[in-house]
């Protein structure tokens, strides 16, 4: 079976110890974790797991399943990049003085529909959200100019399809 | 039941935090006692049931033993030589009685003790609660004396854990941690409490724990997939069973037997399994896996229709994955859905707790018998006897082997005994030749293959059955991992027997290094003690058989005492275990030399 992208979506109980354990499964596998997000869900006190991995499917559905079976983690999901919107965001820190002195830079910022954030007398923060290829090419446009500091966060991820745990969800919040 | 419109606010289950809504109402009128969160441990543990731990004092576990000594008379605590040993006799307790067995431990070197016993009791899911002391709160993550990170290291090896820093946590934990070690597949769970919670007071009251909500133990069965394994049942040709400890777990013993009588299924264990059919029932067909019997590794390659019942297809039953068992169809019944087609891809998955599963499937399978199929095991057995079980049971040579000792034993405990197993070829032949009539007798490190887990194990599983006979069967290497538990024996004169067949090497390796590393013995030849001195030593009454004639009635004088009773049989230094399928062979590939 072939390798490819699929993200991991864990609806757990807030626990302090789970990361640790989660993790621990994906180690003994020795599969990386490509991009972990961890936040709150729709369900209040239910935290969300978002975890990118590059693996056979067989071998992420046998992993789903051990995470699933930990106490805390009420329901675990793959699904492929096809079957998800998602997204990543990045900041982009970069020298003030370039802000006016290159005009190109000012036509990175209109064309990749990214944001400024603060503009300070040294520096001034963009932040971009999209697909990792779409940071990945305004990273390459920035490079040449010098980047400050650069920072890219883990992929957020909803499905396209209901997720089955809705109702399971909706069913806590009555309790 | 009432019910607020939003989840509960901590991270624990919710059926949890009705049970704490419930008893804040019950604490009203059921009043409330108020102590120390040291004391509230011991009453925690009363109201499970608990009235045997075991375990290893040590400073930050102090205040509960402080509570232990007033309340010798609920509940007796047995300190072991060493924290392992703890766990492993709290797992020689749970497996013979179904019960949760409990060990206790101090922070830091006392915590990590319990490591190994944590590994077996996750692997051969064993119900076990481990209490461990922590450094006050206020000192976590300071390096303070004696802490340790148990949790962070505990956490591959335990179904759950979790630490407590304040007393108020206490008895829904405790609560929690019984129910989790318990019920669905059990397993281990670990509690570590700081110092500063066991002196806290609190106002206890206690309410047992019956769910937690992101926790799903036994999935529901689904009537479909029953009806599709009974058509398959139904249909087949060369229908085969391997059971493994899960009926044992889920007691599902009369309905394993039941099913297989009604079907006229021949029905294979595997170690974990064994001891849940009578080994003279004439449809077991015996033990599968590495050193199993001929037929049921064999077969299972002939067979039409595999049911896999609470087994989990490890790979010391499967050998080789690519060619196990293509030719049939899989029927798998588990209780753990992480189970499924993980190592071998089922046909059809029945989910369920065994006992209910085969009580529904039981109606819908039709009456058979598959004569001439079974007559293909009854002439495996042939060919495995003449050339195998013949000289190991009734040797012509002049060398003690290891069978015709778990034969004498067979006689003289008249296949009642509980047999605990240590790791190696002890083990195997043991397994192999020994006979059990009643079910839990065959008390063996499975999945983790612990040596040194023999000895604390019987010590527990004599105390969880105190009026069955329990005999230890332990190898020269592995009893000296564990021997220091002698002084348990000898305090508490708790009555096992314990047959070490001293090979004067660690056989099993041996007999690899001889058949795979062309006889390079690297530090497998044992230079022993006197086992038999060592013996007296703790004042257990001890003797020494180095020839064939002194085996029965020295066998038979053992089984006879009430008392602890130490037996060295000098066993043949060379022999080897057989059938064996190589590692990552082939069933098919067994050899039988
Ligand atoms: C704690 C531990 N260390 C190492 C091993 C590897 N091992 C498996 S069997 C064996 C030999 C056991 O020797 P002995 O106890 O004398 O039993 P025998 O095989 O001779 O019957 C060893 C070293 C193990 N299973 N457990
Ligand atoms: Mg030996």
């Amino acid at each position: 079976m072939e390798k490819q992208w699929f993200t991991i979506s864990v609806y757990s109980e807030n626990n302090v110890g789970l990361l640790n354990r989660i993790s621990g499964i994906f180690l003994k596998r020795h599969i990386n974790i490509e991009s972990l997000n961890v936040s709150k869900s729709e369900i209040e006190n239910v935290s969300k797991f978002t975890i990118v991995i590059n693996a056979t499917e067989d071998w992420t559905r046998k992993i789903v399943g051990q995470i699933e079976k930990q106490i805390e983690v009420i329901k675990a999901f793959y699904h492929t990049d096809d079957e998800t919107i998602y997204q990543e965001s990045a900041l982009f820190k970069i020298a003030s003085g370039l802000l006016f002195d290159e005009r190109q830079i000012q036509n990175i910022i209109k064309d990749s529909n990214s944001q400024i954030v603060t503009v300070s007398r040294d520096f001034f923060v963009l932040a971009k959200s999209g697909r990792r290829h779409e940071i990945d090419e305004m990273h390459k446009l920035l490079e040449p100019f010098g980047i400050m500091q650069f920072v890219r966060s883990g992929r957020i991820a909803v499905t396209k399809s209901e997720m089955q745990i809705t109702a399971l969800l909706e069913e806590f919040q009555e309790q | 039941m009432t019910r607020g419109t939003h989840p509960p606010k901590e991270g624990v289950g919710g059926r949890i935090m009705e049970t704490v809504k419930e008893k804040k109402a019950v604490a009203k009128e059921q009043k409330s006692i108020r102590i120390s969160g040291a004391e509230a441990i011991i009453h925690c543990l009363l109201a499970e049931g608990v009235d045997l731990l075991y375990g290893y004092p040590g400073g930050a576990i102090m205040p509960v033993y402080d509570e232990l000594y007033k309340f010798q008379d609920k509940l007796t605590h047995i300190l072991t030589r060493h924290e392992q040993g703890a766990t492993h006799a709290a797992q020689g307790y749970a497996r013979v009685s179904g019960k949760v067995g409990v060990a206790m431990a101090t922070s830091g070197p006392g915590a990590t003790n319990l490591v190994t016993g944590l590994a077996d009791a996750q692997i051969d899911s064993t119900p076990m609660v481990c209490i461990t002391g922590q450094v006050p709160r206020h000192l976590l993550g300071s390096d303070a004396f004696q802490e340790t990170d148990i949790i962070g290291i505990s956490t591959p090896v335990t179904k759950w854990n979790h630490q407590i820093t304040k007393a108020s946590e206490i008895p829904e934990v405790m609560a929690k941690a019984f129910f989790i070690a318990k019920s669905g597949r059990p397993g281990p769970v670990l509690i570590d409490i700081t110092k500063n919670a066991q002196f806290e007071e609190i106002d206890f009251v206690y309410e047992k724990c019956s769910g937690v909500r992101s926790y799903n133990p036994v999935p529901k069965p689904n009537m479909g997939s029953i009806e599709a394994a009974a058509e398959l049942i139904n249909n087949a040709k060369k229908p085969y069973i391997v059971w493994g400890q899960g009926v044992i777990l889920g007691e599902a013993e009369e309905e394993l037997k039941a099913l297989i009588e009604k079907a006229g299924i021949p029905a294979a264990w595997t170690i974990m399994g064994e001891s849940a059919i009578p080994t003279s029932h004439p449809l077991n067909v015996g033990m599968v896996g590495m050193h199993g019997n001929y037929g049921p590794n064999i077969l299972t390659n002939e067979c039409d229709l595999l049911l896999a019942i609470g087994m989990r297809f490890d790979d010391r039953v499967t050998g080789s994955l690519d060619t196990y068992a293509k030719q049939a169809k899989v029927v798998h019944f588990e209780i753990d859905p992480a189970e499924i087609n993980k190592n071998v891809t089922a046909d059809i998955a029945v989910l369920g707790n065994s006992k209910e599963t085969l009580k529904l499937l039981l109606p819908l399978v039709n009456k058979n018998s598959h004569e001439t199929w079974h007559n293909k095991f009854k002439e495996k057995y042939k060919v495995e006897f003449d050339t195998v079980i013949k000289n190991d049971i009734h040797p012509t040579k002049e060398g003690l082997t290891m069978g015709e000792v778990i034969e004498e034993i067979n006689l003289a405990s008249k296949n009642k005994a509980v047999i605990v197993t240590d790791v190696g070829q002890h083990q195997m032949i043991a397994c192999r030749y020994a006979k059990f009539e009643d079910s839990k007798s065959n008390i063996t490190s499975g999945g983790l293959g612990t040596m040194g887990f023999a000895l604390p194990a019987a010590i527990g599983a004599k105390m969880g059955a105190m009026d069955r006979e329990v005999v230890a069967i332990i190898g020269d290497g592995g009893y000296q991992m564990t021997i220091q538990e002698l002084g348990v024996i000898f305090q508490h004169q708790i009555p096992v027997k314990i047959v070490v067949l001293n090979n004067d090497h660690l056989g099993m390796v041996r007999q690899w290094q001889e058949l795979f590393f062309e006889s390079r013995y690297a530090s497998t030849v044992m230079v022993n003690p006197d086992f038999v001195k060592i013996a007296e030593g703790y004042h257990i009454e001890s003797k020494r058989v180095s020839e064939r004639k002194d085996l029965k009635a020295t066998v038979q004088e053992m089984i006879a005492s009430d008392k602890p009773y130490f037996l060295e049989v000098k066993v043949e230094k060379e022999d080897n275990v057989f059938p064996m399928i190589p590692s990552g062979a082939s069933v098919s590939d067994i050899r039988l030399k």
